[in-house]
């Protein structure tokens, strides 16, 4: 099970003949991944590790029946992408590409209101259900199958956390990286919904940082809707106010969007926060003990 | 990315949005030149830094004749000025705006912004201007108004007219704030602003609406599509070493604190200086390598770090997914025989070929403190430095 993706999730990859592409459809491939295409404009009827390449997402499409695109075309090019992934209906678009400028973003966006597409990213690690299938750049052997959800604006946090959770014996289902721009795709509470619905998720962690006011809307909605126990974590405490902080969405500005704020409305709503990212795992343990769920989801 | 209020006036001019005629100023005869070239009564001498806050801070100051235009730009170029924005040890002033006087009638706020929550360009407008919109905000948030924008047409005219109506502007001034803000949206979206701030928009005894002040940023990630607004970029107001990691594709953010930090990943980069702040310590920097840095990048890195004197030790935390842990630690090594490393070292390495990478710090016969965790790493450098 896990959200959004598993091992029947047939993937085409967007950009396959770039380099960073190519190394990601070898490591995907190995992982289990179902890649059935590629698409590169005027390279149709090549190979990429052994997956054909089109010129169009629709040609991919009508050829491979694939669902799901993911995609590593540069930035200035990445916008067009996701919009031709979302003219050709698939259910799901994962940009990994970061640099986007924001106001593409914003005509993305309104591009994709009422079609059937869901954007994950950009500026994202993608998302990986645990020894089913792995569409991005996330190093896969670190995940394990369990009963654990992972939800993140940054990548190297979620695999600290994931990294955690394995070590400590407590595997995952899915783990999802919504990306660290202002503008993106599928948000927290989206995430949240799908792990709230997948029976085999027990309980959740959720990862934030500095900007916007993304995590006080979902900690919001967890008060009111989440079944399942959610550990949190907010990433830029000491980070100086009106710096962007790497991700173009982790500024604090106007004196909105600061770590202490974020920590404390998601306490205020029932969520566990970790002191330090050092803890997340540790952290749900604890809840996971405290609401007699630490048996079933120690699962390796 | 930031620029200057007489550069953020003459791009704006372009647009068509009405600004108080002005020249930019490098001395003190060029100054007095440009009054004369204005040859208006009044004229305003204003300092150029990137920050807000300059009147209470001495940088701006209405002259009434040609002597005083001289006096006080003698007395504010070379000034380091202090403001909220500045930090405590200010900004010299390098640059002076000299502009006509104006007959002010009323002060009114205009600024357009992301919003993130609906994902769309929004005009924020208020009669309450000159003061800071955060105050507004907090105090009398029913005085601020907002027009969300549709990308498919713009900020249309009846928008704008609204936004006039609620901002109170006279009547016999409404087509002209119009303009005024249509001008303004068209020129955020060709130039990929962030954000443009118009504190104060004012309306003037002779029946004008223009921009008394004038704030643009720009998103970074479309510089590359804006070669006139990188021309624009004053290497004066930003830090050295932000410099000198923006040639390498580095994030990297100065801060106050003594422990260098060299991490891979945003999120992880943040969380390392939280960890290090916890633990007892100070952050010196926040630094990114990226997804897929080369060991020559980490080299260059490193050598950006402990180019800051105030570096007393480094914490290299490294969680490889894309980033393989053995070019991390071929940079490190490279680098510390390159500069020389007199300061504790602690390196914390997970993930892909962490095997690898051990081994070759490990070999290198360098004086090398691993740590098993981030935890362990942040404690053992803060113990280092004390």
């Amino acid at each position: 099970m896990g959200v959004f993706v598993n091992k029947d999730t047939k993937v085409i990859v967007q950009g396959i003949t770039g380099g960073t592409a190519r190394f990601h459809t070898k490591q995907m491939l190995e992982y289990g991944t179902k890649i059935v295409g590629g698409t590169s404009p005027k390279k149709g009827g090549s190979e990429v590790e052994g997956v054909p390449v089109f010129d169009t997402v629709q040609e991919a499409v009508e050829a491979t029946g694939a669902n799901a695109s993911v995609i590593y075309v540069p930035a200035p090019f990445a916008a067009d992408a996701i919009i031709e992934a979302t003219d050709a209906e698939l259910d799901l678009v994962i940009c990994i590409t970061e640099h986007i400028p924001v106001l593409d973003m914003v005509k993305v966006k309104r591009y994709m209101e009422g079609k059937k597409t869901r954007l994950i990213g950009p500026n994202c690690p993608g998302v990986i259900t645990a020894d089913e299938t792995k569409i991005g750049i996330m190093p896969g052997y670190i995940h394990k199958k369990g009963h654990i959800g992972v939800v993140s604006r940054s990548g190297t946090l979620t695999y600290e956390a994931v990294h955690q959770l394995t070590q400590a014996g407590y595997g995952q289902t899915s783990a999802v990286g919504i990306g660290g721009d202002p503008v993106n795709g599928t948000d927290f509470i989206d995430v949240l919904d799908a792990f709230n619905q997948d029976p085999e998720t027990e309980a959740v962690i959720m990862i934030g940082e500095i900007g916007g006011t993304a995590e006080e809307e979902a900690a919001e909605w967890v008060r009111n809707n989440m079944t399942k126990p959610v550990v949190g974590f907010i990433g830029g405490a000491t980070a100086p106010p009106g710096k962007r902080m790497g991700h173009a969405g982790a500024i604090i500005s106007g004196g909105k969007g600061t770590a202490a704020e974020k920590t404390r409305v998601m306490r205020e709503c029932g969520i566990t926060v970790a002191d330090t990212p050092a803890v997340m795992g540790e952290t749900m343990i604890k809840v996971l003990q405290e609401k007699g769920l630490a048996e079933k989801c120690k699962t390796l | 990315m930031n620029i200057h209020e007489y550069q953020a006036k003459e791009l704006l001019r372009e647009f068509g949005v009405k600004v108080p005629r002005g020249y930019v100023a490098y001395t003190v005869d060029e100054a007095v030149e440009a009054a004369e070239k204005l040859g208006t009564d009044v004229n305003v001498v204003k300092a150029q830094i990137h920050a807000g806050g300059r009147g209470k801070a001495g940088g701006v100051k209405v002259a009434k004749n040609m002597d005083e235009v001289r006096t006080y730009a003698d007395e504010i170029l070379g000034k380091v000025l202090v403001t909220a924005q500045t930090g405590p040890e200010g900004k010299e002033v390098k640059r002076l705006l000299i502009e006509e006087g104006c007959d002010i009638q009323k002060e009114y706020y205009i600024g357009i912004v992301l919003d993130r929550a609906s994902s769309r360009v929004v005009m924020m407008g208020s009669e309450e201007g000159g003061t800071e919109i955060e105050e507004v905000a907090e105090e009398t948030p029913e005085k601020i108004f907002y027009e969300v924008v549709d990308p498919v047409v713009g900020l249309m005219p009846f928008q704008a007219r609204r936004m006039a109506f609620n901002m109170n502007i006279p009547h016999d001034l409404i087509n002209k704030a119009v303009g005024f803000m249509t001008s303004l949206y068209e020129a955020f979206v060709a130039k990929d602003c962030s954000i443009a701030e118009i504190n104060p928009l004012v309306t003037t005894g002779d029946g004008d609406v223009l921009a008394l002040d004038a704030k643009l940023n720009f998103d970074e990630n479309a510089l590359y599509r804006q070669p006139e607004v990188q021309e624009l970029r004053d290497l004066d107001e930003e830090d050295e070493k932000e410099i000198e990691a923006s040639k390498y594709d580095l994030s990297y953010v100065s801060l106050d604190g003594n422990i260098g930090c060299m991490v891979n990943g945003a999120g992880l980069a943040m969380s390392t200086m939280d960890i290090i702040k916890y633990y007892g310590g100070e952050p010196a920097n926040f630094l990114d390598v990226g997804g897929g840095a080369t060991a020559e990048k980490v080299t260059e890195a490193f050598k950006i770090i402990l180019s800051d004197e105030n570096v007393k030790g480094i914490f290299v935390n490294i969680f490889g997914g894309i980033m393989k842990c053995d070019v991390i630690a071929e940079g490190v090594v490279a680098a510390t025989k390159e500069v020389g490393l007199q300061i504790p070292l602690v390196v914390r390495l997970e993930g892909t070929n962490v095997d690898l990478g051990k081994k070759i710090l490990n070999e290198s016969g360098l004086n090398i403190t691993p740590a098993s965790s981030m935890a362990d790493g942040a404690e053992r450098i803060v113990s280092l430095v004390k």
